[in-house]
């Protein structure tokens, strides 16, 4: 991975503090690889909760498994998230107002909370019609947007993220690459831009929150995390890699 | 006033007086809650418990017709039918339930007979059962048409393939152990191994094949060895697919009248279906999981932030009370009202509990911490809810707005949730408000006690503890723990281990408890327990057969009630009456009983009658086994049960009564060799007596054997765990963790090499440069980076080179050596002993002081001075009482600054009755000092005769001290202000305008700015005269001569004036003063700081804020300025608007020194805690817990680098994480002493103020990071 050709760059002989100081670029690189892993854990999650509503269909030899959608989209997931945690903060630099409102973990946890009940809402809970759900899933956006964010930056950010990830899925189902079971707005599902305006704005609240934090204080222990979540990296690509080939 | 101000006037009015009597009644309130809780969850009791438990319905077996698979069409008793009882079932069960027993029962009997020949006759009943076949009108019907034809077993039961049926019917007996060949069983030698060589050793919770094949659980088989009933049950399960009445009539009247059971009561009314509910599976476990993961993450970083208060953990737990039992209470008030959860409610919890939040109670215990300490506990919780009222209740409104937008979204599951939350949130606040606010009350006063405990030794031991000998450093440390017992102090080493790696100190902490050893030990026992209890052969067949035994079951009283296990449908009369024994039963059991010619008649005389009873016990007995049961049973032929059902027709009753010849013909040749005889209780009656006699006690151990064999097994896997993680233990933990943190230190010297300088590398400290040559205490200390100034209690100041550490001047000459030791170490003793805020200090302070008189007097070197040590006064205590007052004006100010005790008439008194031999030169000291500038004479007189400038000394101390370029600014307690050369060591100018003391001094560019202690404020300027012309006396001023960084030369004649004096810039005596970027700042003890343009003295800007007054002042060139006080408050302001940015609660007495990185801030405060906190945002990222008495003293080196002292050594700490990098030590004997004051200077050399020595530790590592 990235940060072990980054270790051995650095002197030897400097103190952790010197360490900080000269890694402003690892720095960089360490976030985006934890946000890169937050995103896979959370897509693994997510799809969960949709596989077992079959919301999303699969080549069916897959399912069985526990990572249960194809070997692509965690990544996928997790490198969109990546970019979307560190845009937030990059354009909250280039805009010059730095994001103040509930800068804490707490938030940022409640935040991610709110998130997978949403997805749990639109997986699990039965509503009528879809445009009922659809406009339930967007009012809990934007109130997730006004509880979390409150940045107009944030919103427009959130909304373009929505916009080119609707565009993205639409034409991956377009092309066959998979397909929904009940697609009712242009091959994919109504709700669809609605998670995807809440996932960059939690994203970008975990993407906030690491660049203010990791920049302080805390290198050692998100490295401990990445190592963490690299542990279960390789139990499950070599599966769903060869799966997906099979297909 | 508008309408919402009057509101929020009312409701902060409100919220006061609820404070009020919260913190007035705090016991009664707490009680009267928890009531309230109680009562609220009292409906909760009602509630089945969460599960996936099976639930039944039953109907009768009259008129049963499997129910249509279309919802629509059942509109008769709909209300009763539950939802699930659509559609036919999986499967009809039918049990045929067999109870055999041997009768007459003859005494030489084994006691595997009890069980071999019932056993044996199970093949012919299966034969029975399978040739069954209905011969109607229509044709002949048999059992395979009807019953559930099962197909392969699952690929992973290879070893249960010879056991359960295949490709055919599905009917289980016991006989499928043998496979249904009746050979098999009669070759079969060990009948019990052989039925549990396939049970499991672990705690089971599925369904084991014994109780499969048997049908009901195993200890109601008794195919045991110490059956004392002698009846063996069994039962013949039968699956079938389709309900064919009138086939199973026939089949059961048929079994009915081969095997009669005339005593049987058996209801045979009620079909039973069990629906099974869905299992979790790892996929829906995931997601759950998650929720909890992120809640918890949650509770965690909110519960982090509460701070400042006595317990910490009292309060994260009491938060977290709050908001479980407000979901509690709100599931109990919408039960009982009516309302059923119909949702998941372990799905919804996190959500419930993410939505409530625990935001309000951080916040409330935030805004009662920062209240004013001072004040009563009353009515700082009253404050402290009066303040966030407002933002409490916009924020209830904003959420019961949101969630009642929701409401209206219609769908039904959002509107449960979005009810619950509702209820949820309004009990929410009124626990917040009752129960949360009262536990803080009581937590305040308990911290207010712990304070009050933690200052009152400080103030009580003002006279001195007893002094102990320098050299023994170990031993004082006991011995001055008992001057100060209430003080909450860490361990001299844990200190240094404060700041270790967490996973450190996890581990360590694990080392501390012994958890693991513990944990380990625990679950053994556990472990062993529950092999103990769960093996086949164990004790708790054991416990059942005796319990059974004991029971009165058997007997002709009134048998208790047993209540069928499972889940039963409340409201169901016909199973609640048939629990209940009726008489007709007992009748007829008692007629049995007089029967004694049924079979085997003419044996009475050897053996017993033995009789099978059918008791309520026997009903529906497959109640008894598992909820697994059958889930597991179908899952071996991949049928699922979940969300589906099965119907459990009535059980068919099978009586079996053997003689004792068919016995003694199915007796296996070996058993009888390797059994004795069953010994049976020789009374007619049934074991009544419960004697483990010698065979069976004998059997049993053979049977235990493999129970032995696990436990030891057990036992040693456990024991090696333990070694293992003992071995792990001592490999993470090495052996001297503990001592003094010496480990730790040589561990982070690798981090911060010293090769680069000369220094050995990891192995050495960095060594620290001693500047030696005070006499006393040093009290000022200055630096422009080049030079440093150090001024002691005797008024010697000294420069010295800060980069090599040579003393450069001494002003004045070193002459009166003696002397001033005899009388300053009188002062200095007497300094210390009531500003130490514990007893080290004092004790420290007195050591010295005393060993100093003790020592042998030196030698007169000077006989013409007189002798003071007669004034030398240790009786302290009555010097106390005389400056009382002016002790409580030192524990405000700079401590060290201030002198408390004007010496000068005691001494002047000395000096008079000594003689008047040297009154020339004290009358030389008075006038020529007051004198103005430029006097050559004067100049001339001091060059010659050092003598005045002592004489000036010993008049008056230096308070204040700056340096620039090679110019000493000093202020002296007399007030005057005097600017001497510092390579020279000439008194260059003197200014004595002013009256009162100088309690600081700010020398910047040509500007001197002195503080004085009547709050007045002097702005000087410095004026050089041409060097040409000594003699011009008040020339005119040459401004543009001065360079802006100025270097006045030796040779010029500098003129100190007074340009501008605010005469009452404070009421009461400044104590901070501070410049930078053209500002001036004052802090005072009025509780006001003041702001001054440096350039015409125009008070620019009054700031007011703080409820104390203002000990420490921090402003640097971006303009921002911060501020602390008594109040234990740091403010931060902007100096450009004069608005306060923000204003932190940060410590629990004085905040005694304050500086700010671009980042943090850090300050530190009389409770030796050392805070940082973020700049922008005024959040607190850590505190550091100090040793006792040395929190005071804190530098910035770079912005990632901190300094702070200790007891004989500094520390260096990175800022960014926290951590300690490195503590140096300096030097052996003054390891005790605690660093003061520290310096920073520009080539990140540290001064520390330190005794009377002065220490220059580089930091070399810090130079490679600045390149």
């Amino acid at each position: 991975m990235a940060e072990n050709d980054a270790m051995p760059t650095l002197p030897k002989k400097c103190g952790p503090y010197i360490s900080s100081v000269t890694s402003r670029g690892m720095n960089l690189v360490i976030r985006g690889i934890v946000l890169f892993f937050i995103g896979v854990f959370l897509a693994l999650v997510l799809n969960l909760l949709q596989i077992q509503r079959n919301v999303t269909l699969f080549p069916p030899d897959v399912i069985t498994s526990i990572f249960s959608s194809a070997w692509w989209v965690p990544p996928c997931c997790g490198t969109a998230s990546a970019v979307i945690g560190l845009l937030y903060p990059c354009m909250d630099r280039h805009l010059g107002e730095p994001h103040k409102f509930k800068r804490e973990w707490s938030s940022v946890m409640r935040c991610v909370a709110v998130f997978v009940g949403i997805n749990h809402a639109s997986a699990k809970v039965n509503f009528a019609n879809n445009i009922q759900l659809s406009l339930t899933l967007a009012a809990l956006s934007i109130g997730l947007w006004w509880t979390f964010d409150r940045s107009r930056s944030g919103f427009g950010l959130g909304i373009g993220i929505a916009f080119l990830a609707t565009l993205v899925s639409q034409l991956l189902v377009y092309n066959g690459v998979y397909q929904y079971t009940s697609p009712d707005f242009l091959y994919v599902r109504s709700w669809l831009p609605c998670i995807f305006f809440a996932g960059g704005i939690t994203m970008g609240n975990i993407g906030r929150q690491l660049a203010m934090v990791s920049l302080e204080q805390g290198v050692s222990c998100l490295l401990v995390k990445v190592l963490i979540y690299m542990s279960f990296l390789p139990s499950y690509i070599p599966t769903s890699y060869l799966s997906g080939g099979r297909r | 006033m508008t309408l919402t101000e009057k509101l929020r006037e009312r409701i902060s009015r409100a919220f006061y007086n609820h404070g009020l009597l919260c913190a007035s009644y705090p016991i009664p309130i707490i009680l009267f809650t928890g009531l309230c809780i109680l009562a609220c969850c009292y409906p909760l009791l009602k509630l089945p418990l969460p599960g996936t438990g099976p639930v039944e319905y039953s109907t009768p077996v009259k008129d049963y017709s499997p129910p249509s698979p279309d919802v629509g069409l059942q509109q008769g008793d709909l209300s009763e039918r539950p939802d699930w009882y659509v559609g036919a079932p999986v499967a009809y069960i039918q049990q045929i339930f067999v109870k055999a027993t041997v009768s007459p029962w003859q005494k030489n009997f084994l006691a595997v007979d009890v069980f071999r020949s019932p056993l044996s006759r199970v093949f012919q009943l299966v034969e029975e059962i399978r040739n069954h076949a209905l011969r109607d009108s229509s044709g002949v019907k048999s059992l395979e048409e009807v019953c559930l034809q099962v197909t392969d077993l699952l690929p992973g039961l290879k070893k249960l393939r010879n056991l359960l049926p295949e490709h055919g019917c599905l009917l289980l007996s016991p006989g499928n152990f043998w496979q249904n060949d009746r050979e098999r069983f009669n070759a079969d030698p060990d009948i019990i191994k052989t039925i549990h060589q396939h049970e499991p050793k672990t705690l089971q919770t599925s369904a084991t094949l014994k109780d499969l094949l048997f049908g009901l659980p195993g200890k109601y088989s008794g195919v045991n060895l110490y059956n004392r009933k002698r009846v063996v049950s069994y039962t013949v399960t039968l699956g079938l697919q389709r309900y064919d009445s009138r086939f199973l009539s026939s089949l059961r009247s048929r079994l009915k009248l081969l095997h009669p059971s005339p005593n049987c009561t058996l209801r045979e009314e009620n079909i039973v279906h069990v629906h099974f509910k869905e299992e979790i599976g790892i996929a829906e476990l995931i997601p759950l999981v998650t929720t909890y993961i992120i809640l918890f993450a949650y509770i965690y970083f909110s519960t982090r932030k509460i701070d400042m208060v006595k317990s910490k953990w009292g309060l994260a737990l009491a938060a977290v009370v709050t908001v479980l039992s407000s979901l509690l209470m709100s599931v109990g008030l919408c039960t009982l009202f009516g309302l059923t959860p119909t949702l998941n409610g372990g799905e919804i919890f996190p959500y419930l509990v993410v939505v409530i939040g625990l935001e309000n109670v951080l916040v409330l215990t935030k805004s009662v911490v920062s209240t004013p300490v001072d004040l009563e506990v009353k009515l700082r919780i009253a404050q402290g809810l009066s303040n966030e009222s407002w933002s409490i209740m916009k924020n209830m409104a904003t959420e019961l707005g949101i969630i009642l937008i929701g409401y209206f979204t219609l769908v039904p599951a959002i509107q449960e949730f979005c009810l619950f939350a509702v209820v949820g949130l309004v009990s929410d606040f009124f626990l917040q408000m009752f129960f949360f606010t009262t536990v803080l009350s009581i937590d305040i006063r308990r911290m207010e006690l712990a304070d009050l405990n933690k200052r009152l030794p400080a103030e009580a031991c003002m006279p001195p503890a007893k002094p102990v000998s320098r050299s023994q450093r170990y031993e004082r440390q006991p011995a001055m723990r008992p001057a100060t017992p209430h003080t909450i102090t860490l361990q001299p080493s844990s200190f240094r281990n404060l700041r270790l790696p967490k996973r450190l100190r996890v581990i360590y902490f694990f080392a501390r408890t012994r958890l693991a050893q513990r944990l380990i030990m625990a679950g053994t026992v556990i472990w062993i327990g529950i092999l103990v209890y769960t093996d086949p052969a164990g004790l708790r067949t054991y416990l059942t057969s005796q319990v059974t035994e004991q029971s009165p079951l058997g007997e002709a009283g009134l048998p208790p009630m047993p209540v069928p296990g499972g889940v039963l449908p409340a409201g169901d009369p016909k199973i609640d009456l048939s629990v209940f024994p009726s008489d007709p039963i007992q009748l007829s059991e008692n007629q049995t009983q007089q029967r004694p010619e049924g079979k085997g008649n003419g044996q009475t005389e050897l053996g017993t009658e033995a009789e099978v009873t059918w008791g309520p016990e026997d009903e529906e007995i497959w109640r008894k086994l598992s909820f697994r049961h059958w889930p597991s049973l179908f899952s071996y032929y991949n049928i699922t049960l979940a969300k589906r059902y099965i119907s459990i027709l009535p059980a068919i009753p099978v009586t079996l009564y053997l003689n004792p010849q068919e016995a003694l013909e199915v007796r296996h040749p070996q058993e009888a060799n390797r059994y004795h005889p069953f010994l049976s209780p020789s009374s007619g009656k049934l074991g009544a007596e419960a004697q483990p006699d010698q065979a069976s006690s004998k059997l049993q151990g053979h049977q235990d054997v493999t129970l032995y064999k696990v436990a030891a097994l057990g036992l040693a896997s456990g024991i090696i765990l333990v070694l293992l993680l003992f071995c792990l233990y001592r490999v993470f933990c090495p052996k001297n963790y503990g001592q003094n943190g010496l480990s730790h230190s040589r561990r982070k010297r690798g981090d911060l090499p010293c090769d680069d300088y000369g220094y050995s590398p990891p192995e050495t400290e960095i060594v620290p440069l001693v500047l030696r040559g005070h006499l006393m205490d040093i009290e000022c200390l200055a630096s422009d980076g080049m030079l440093l100034v150090s001024c002691c209690l005797v008024g010697q100041i000294r420069v010295w080179d800060a980069q090599t550490g040579d003393c450069l001047t001494v002003i004045p000459k070193p002459r009166l050596r003696r002397d001033s030791s005899g009388i300053f170490d009188y002062q200095e003793s007497w300094d210390h002993s009531p500003d130490g805020k514990n007893g080290l200090d004092d004790s420290f302070e007195n050591s010295h002081q005393l060993k100093r008189v003790l020592s042998p007097p030196q030698p007169l070197l000077f006989c013409d001075q007189p002798d003071l040590t007669s004034l030398i006064d240790t009786n302290f205590s009555e010097r106390v009482k005389v400056a009382e007052s002016e002790t409580r004006l030192r524990a405000v100010g700079s401590r060290q600054k201030e002198m408390g005790y004007d010496f000068s008439s005691l001494v002047g008194k000395a000096y008079e009755e000594h003689g008047t031999s040297n009154c020339v030169n004290f009358a030389g000291l008075s006038a020529p000092h007051g004198r103005s500038l430029g006097d050559e004479s004067f100049m001339g007189f001091d060059k010659s005769s050092p003598l005045p400038s002592w004489g000036g000394d010993l008049e008056s101390s230096v308070w204040s001290l700056d340096l620039q370029g090679n110019l000493i600014v000093a202020g002296r307690s007399n007030g005057k202000l005097e600017v001497w050369d510092a390579i020279e060591g000439t008194l260059r100018s003197s200014n004595d305008e002013g009256q009162s003391g100088i309690t600081a001094l700010v020398f910047l560019n040509n500007r001197i700015v002195a503080a004085r202690l009547n709050g007045s404020l002097d702005f000087f300027s410095l004026e050089t005269h041409t060097s040409l012309n000594h003699l011009q006396f008040r020339g005119a001023p040459s401004r543009s001569s001065i360079p802006s960084s100025p270097v006045f030369s030796s040779s010029d004649v500098i003129v100190c004036q007074l340009t501008h004096t605010v005469s009452c810039a404070h009421q009461k005596p400044i104590t901070a003063l501070k410049a930078a970027a053209g500002r001036l700042v004052t802090g005072s003890q009025d509780h006001t700081l003041r702001v001054f343009r440096l350039e015409d003295s125009c008070c620019l800007f009054t700031l007011q804020g703080h409820s104390g007054a203002i000990t420490a002042v921090y402003i640097d060139q971006t303009m921002v300025l911060a501020s602390g006080g008594q109040d234990g408050a740091i403010c931060l302001w902007d100096v450009l608007t004069g608005s306060k940015v923000s204003h932190m609660y940060a410590h629990r007495g004085d905040v005694t020194s304050l500086t700010c990185t671009t980042s943090c801030v850090i300050s530190s405060g009389l409770d030796d805690v050392i805070s940082i906190w973020d700049r922008s945002s005024g959040i607190k990222l850590y505190s550091i817990q100090q040793e006792l008495g040395c929190g005071a003293s804190l530098g910035v080196i770079s912005d990632n680098l901190l300094v702070t002292g200790g007891q004989g050594c500094v520390s260096f700490w990175d800022i960014g994480y926290g951590d300690l990098l490195q503590t140096v030590y300096l030097g052996k004997s003054n390891e005790s002493q605690p660093a003061r004051q520290i310096l920073v200077l520009e080539n990140a050399a540290i001064v520390c103020n330190f005794g009377s020595e002065l220490s220059l530790v580089y930091v070399p590592s810090v130079l490679e990071k600045l390149d």
